[in-house]
């Protein structure tokens, strides 16, 4: 690595790491938009993935290469558990549901000692890195832009526009529904793990309702017609705020314009393109 | 087989109001079957209780001797049943080929793994699939405009948009929610020649219509609702001659006169 190089990621390596993993989060609450549900429990995901590896890594001293893969399944087990009762809800009901389970976990991580109480995990060893984080995002774009050209991409689209043509177009609604839920908690438990084993240190106030509405702005700025339309608009409000820095306490004013102005004037996300979801005649 | 969908004492009730009064139906295979009646006789929660999308309270519906009465509608689909929207209900942002594939959603059997691997019977099954898209957009007149985004399309081709998507899958029965509704003469026209076009490639067709003309040249059999109630069945020409249904859709008062100016 060149020199300067090495200063730049120095100075840089945790908004590096936050861009790829804000990248995966976009992933997250992107699938869930795509088949048209309000599903707001990324940030809950999240903090599931992180806390289970953590646990994981400290106190039972697993290998990453272990701990990776197995941080999802306890954000995809709550999606099973969530997913029955929840997916009859839909529209702003569903979204209340999800924000619910995040607070009620937070509730749960703040009063239960294992878990750190207050005070969070910390001293997690920074097994993640570049490689993990990015080589991850890289393969669960390319899968996602896959799936967006084949027939399950235009069931997704199918239901988003309208539900109920969709069923009787012989799409099995509630499957994809499930489906969608269950690949939002891998990808937000991935994240979990990832940000946690980088950061040494997790808390609980990191995966309540602020972060969940801001993994949802990420959408709503970048667009949910390509995958890559929800990973552009997680940078550029990763990125915002250290462009920002001169404006100090107002950085958060102007991150909310922007939201506001892109949900304003731009419905369809700053990348507002569709895939074209058929293959070659 | 005699009979493709069997109705027998199919009944919806809401608060108040029985929208389907224990209706007994059979419509018989390679027909055109045309179910009319006043506004609020029953035919769309008719319609909506055949295809799956509201629950019957009594009663029982079988499609191709299967009793389909608690079937989800995406299996109805599946099992050959397509229909269209009385309000269009095409999906907007998708191209007019894209729509007609999502109808043959049912054909598609790999999940997101075989996607992923790209196997080779996914890639046959969509280009089967774009090739049998194709020809029903020939049928419907619409081929060249396959690329476009549907909700670009004029009223009437969007209808003629949503016949093709329900049709793409080759069902065995199609429910034609009001075809001809907002259509011109010579539009109505076309949709009739496409309706038997459809019969002849063995399709069966149920329709609601409220353009009795178009019903009347059309079909082999009618089916009166008023009410809820199955008031009448037969040929069209049995329909017109019958007094129940002149009453139903003109009053008693009127059908009484219209007796008295007959005779």
């Amino acid at each position: 690595m060149p020199p300067w190089l090495d200063d730049f990621f120095w100075t840089y390596q945790n908004l590096v790491y936050a861009l790829g993993v804000n990248g995966l989060l976009a992933l997250s609450i992107y699938v869930v938009l795509a088949v048209g549900q309000l599903s707001l429990g990324q940030a809950a995901f999240m903090g599931l993935g992180a806390y289970s590896s953590a646990i994981m890594t400290l106190k039972f001293k697993l290998p990453f290469l272990l701990v990776l893969p197995a941080s999802c399944i306890v954000p995809v087990a709550f999606a099973l558990l969530i997913g029955g009762p929840t997916l009859r809800l839909s529209g702003v009901y569903l979204a209340i549901a999800t924000i619910g389970l995040g607070e009620v976990l937070r509730a749960v991580y703040l009063n239960i000692d294992w878990f750190g109480g207050a005070l969070g995990l910390s001293g997690i060893p920074e097994r993640a890195g570049i490689g993990s984080i990015y080589g991850l995002l890289a393969a669960a774009l390319a899968v996602l832009w896959i799936i967006g050209r084949s027939h399950i991409g235009r069931a997704m689209e199918a239901m988003r526009t309208d539900e109920t043509a969709a069923e009787v177009m012989g799409i099995n609604v509630p499957r994809y529904r499930l489906g969608a839920l269950l690949a939002s908690a891998v990808l937000a438990g991935l994240a979990g793990a990832l940000s946690a084993h980088v950061s040494s240190f997790i808390g609980p106030n990191e995966y309540g309702f602020e972060p969940a509405v801001t993994i949802l702005s990420f959408a709503l700025l970048g667009g949910i017609g390509t995958p890559i339309a929800p990973v552009l608009g997680a940078w550029i409000l990763t990125l915002l705020p250290e462009l920002l820095r001169g404006l100090a306490d107002f950085r958060l004013v102007f991150n909310g314009v922007i939201i506001v102005i892109a949900v304003l004037f731009l419905p369809n996300g700053i990348l507002p393109f569709r895939l074209r979801r058929h293959g070659r005649p | 087989m005699s009979v493709l969908l069997e109705l027998a004492g199919l009944t919806r009730r809401y608060a108040g109001l029985v929208a389907v009064d224990s209706v007994d139906l059979a419509v018989a295979p390679g027909t055109i079957h045309a179910i009319i009646g006043p506004n609020g006789a029953g035919k769309t929660t008719l319609f909506n209780l055949i295809s799956g999308l509201v629950t019957p309270s009594e009663g029982q519906i079988s499609f191709l001797g299967h009793s389909i009465t608690a079937a989800p509608t995406f299996r109805r689909a599946a099992l050959g049943m397509g229909r269209t929207f009385q309000n269009i209900r095409i999906f907007g942002g998708m191209t007019v080929l894209e729509n007609v594939l999502t109808g043959l959603a049912p054909s598609f059997k790999g999940g997101i793994g075989a996607v992923v691997a790209g196997l080779p019977a996914l890639r046959r099954a969509e280009r089967a699939a774009i090739a049998r898209a194709l020809d029903v957009l020939d049928l419907v007149g619409l081929r060249a405009q396959s690329d476009a985004p549907a909700a670009s399309l004029p009223y009437g081709d969007q209808r003629r948009l949503e016949i093709a998507r329900a049709l793409a899958s080759s069902p065995r029965l199609v429910l034609l929610d009001e075809p001809a509704a907002g259509m011109n003469p010579a539009e109505t026209a076309a949709l009739a020649l496409l309706v038997r076009k459809i019969r002849g490639s063995g399709t069966t067709v149920l329709l609601v219509e409220h353009d009795m003309s178009f019903v009347m040249d059309l079909s082999d059999r009618v089916t009166v609702l008023n009410f809820g109630r199955r008031i009448f069945e037969g040929s069209p020409a049995e329909v017109r001659r019958e007094p129940r249904v002149i009453e139903a859709y003109l009053g008693p008062k009127v059908a009484a006169r219209l007796a008295v100016v007959a005779q």
